[in-house]
């Protein structure tokens, strides 16, 4: 559907946001400086509080920054912007529109003929799944499913950088492993760069080329690492296990 | 061995299926008699209380007629067509009223939702006039209206705008703003938001104000039919009440009680069609 090698790549430079609260400021971005690369897969992590959030909103268009600047394929972002889509943590439907037409939405909003639009809609709709259930209301959905709607939404625009925030945080144990499993092979076939905020350590293991931690604590440095294994992952495997003691340690719980 | 056991259950099934559908419809039908009786029952019990009680004599029959002589009433008064000029006048009236609150309060409340300047400028004297009685202003209108149709019709409008307007503009209000948030990620512009997510948002609520207000309306009609006016239902009410009429008086009583019914009932309808997928189909 997608060709390789199509953009995407976002620069962050001396990123800094901070917030008042209770008359207080509070800095929850230090001068960020992060280089996203073309068709990866990043995943933020933090304790809470330590700004994943408010990156991925920036990332969004959503908020602005206090100072610094991001930059996508070199042009710099204000506000939201055709080539990025947005997953949120609760699916977001509309619920007086089908499956179909939810999906279809973004790309009826950006003008797409309706026709049109349904049509490409469909083919995400079975993308994720959820081909038999595309007449059907979101009341009628599972939170899994739904949250599947609001992720095929997002592909039918076929954005270049996909940003999720804790999209599978509202998803129970099982539900989540396999939509993990999904975005996997989601992220691999339609080649987009992902930006992604988890609070969820083996999935960020799981998914991720390249884990950002955030630090919490003043004067502490976000840190990269590198996650070097093949796919699909197995969580069980020792590599597995031992990048997740890294992650572990680098909170101090371990 | 395996054909047994597969054998088994199928044969069970069969069976069970032959004298299946006579229980099965006794069971059915019982059931929905036992609902039809756990909804109506009461109101079936009430009417049966009301026919015997004033048959019998327990109740004094010339203030409360039997049902028969009601219905008798109602009738001589649909057939012989003396009630329908009432019903069509107070129909028009309530009419004119009604959709004149529709045209002015829906689209303000949707602009006052949206716009919060303006909600917040309008909101105090809104107030004011919506805790106002309506009745109580009513002499004040016939003296700026005079005692004829304008003055029944603007007092009923009057009534009516209230619960409507306050209705959709918190409709409006209310639309979750992540769902906002999600349309302006896909670029979706002022006008396409309100299109797309705020009117179908507000659309149960300013059903909810649609209901309320027609209510109101047939309430005031009535109430202002009784002062000053020679026809309407309201006035049939009155009248008949003053010409001791009482069957005739109960016969305008139940035509009142029916349109109520209907124009719920239909707002209730129109609702389940645009609304389909707040209540979803089993």
């Amino acid at each position: 559907m997608t060709g390789s090698n199509r953009g995407g790549e976002v620069s962050i430079r001396d990123l800094s946001k901070s917030f008042s609260l209770g008359g207080r400021r509070l800095a929850v971005l230090r001068t960020l400086n992060l280089d996203i690369r073309s068709g990866e897969c990043l995943v933020i992590v933090g304790a809470s509080g330590s700004g994943k959030t408010t990156l991925l909103r920036i990332l969004a268009g959503l908020e602005a920054a206090d100072s610094g600047a991001v930059a996508i394929d070199g042009q710099p972002v204000h506000g939201v912007g055709a080539e990025r889509a947005v997953i949120f943590q609760e699916p977001r439907l509309l619920p007086w529109l089908s499956v179909l037409g939810n999906v279809a939405f973004g790309l009826e909003v950006r003008g797409v003929p309706k026709r049109q639009a349904e049509e490409r809609a469909r083919f995400y709709v079975a993308l994720v799944g959820l081909a038999e259930f595309a007449d059907a209301f979101p009341s009628q959905l599972s939170g899994g499913m739904a949250q599947r709607v609001g992720i095929a939404r997002a592909l039918t625009v076929q954005p270049e950088i996909l940003l999720l925030d804790e999209p599978l945080g509202a998803l129970d144990a099982m539900t989540k492993i396999g939509m993990q499993e999904e975005l996997a092979r989601i992220w691999s076939e339609e080649n987009v760069t992902m930006v992604m905020v988890t609070h969820d350590l083996e999935e960020a293991i799981y998914l991720a080329d390249r884990v950002l931690i955030l630090p919490k604590e003043k004067g502490g440095a976000a840190r990269l690492i590198d996650i070097d294994l093949p796919r699909p992952r197995e969580r069980s495997e020792t590599r597995f296990v031992r990048y997740r003691e890294e992650l572990l340690r680098e909170f101090g719980l371990h | 061995m395996t054909l047994q056991h597969i054998d088994r259950p199928i044969t069970i099934r069969a069976s069970r299926s032959e004298s299946g559908p006579g229980d099965d419809f006794l069971r059915l039908s019982g059931r929905a008699a036992v609902r039809c009786l756990s909804r109506y029952g009461v109101l079936v019990g009430f009417l049966a209380l009301w026919q015997v009680a004033s048959s019998v004599g327990w109740v004094n029959a010339a203030v409360l007629p039997p049902l028969d002589m009601i219905i008798t009433a109602l009738w001589k008064g649909l057939a012989g067509g003396s009630l329908l000029g009432d019903i069509a006048i107070s129909l028009q009236r309530a009419g004119i009223a009604f959709a004149a609150a529709v045209a002015v309060a829906i689209p303000l409340g949707l602009f006052m939702g949206q716009v919060r300047p303006v909600e917040t400028a309008l909101d105090p004297i809104l107030q004011v006039f919506r805790q106002t009685s309506a009745l109580a202003l009513y002499p004040v209108f016939i003296l700026l209206l005079g005692l004829g149709e304008t003055s029944k019709i603007f007092v009923i409008f009057w009534a009516t705008l209230f619960p409507l307007l306050l209705n959709t503009t918190s409709g409006v209000k209310e639309v979750d703003p992540k769902l906002l948030e999600m349309a302006r990620v896909y670029g979706a512009s002022r006008l396409t938001v309100f299109r797309r997510v705020v009117l179908p948002g507000a659309v149960p609520s300013i059903f909810v104000g649609l209901r309320l207000s027609a209510t109101t309306a047939l309430l005031l009609l009535i109430a202002s039919e009784m002062i000053g006016a020679n026809k309407g239902i309201g006035f049939q009410v009155m009248n008949a009440q003053y010409n001791f009429q009482i069957p005739l008086m109960f016969a305008a009583i139940v035509i009142l009680a029916g349109l109520g019914l209907i124009a719920n009932q239909a707002l209730v309808t129109l609702q389940r069609r645009l609304c389909r997928w707040s209540n979803p189909v089993n």
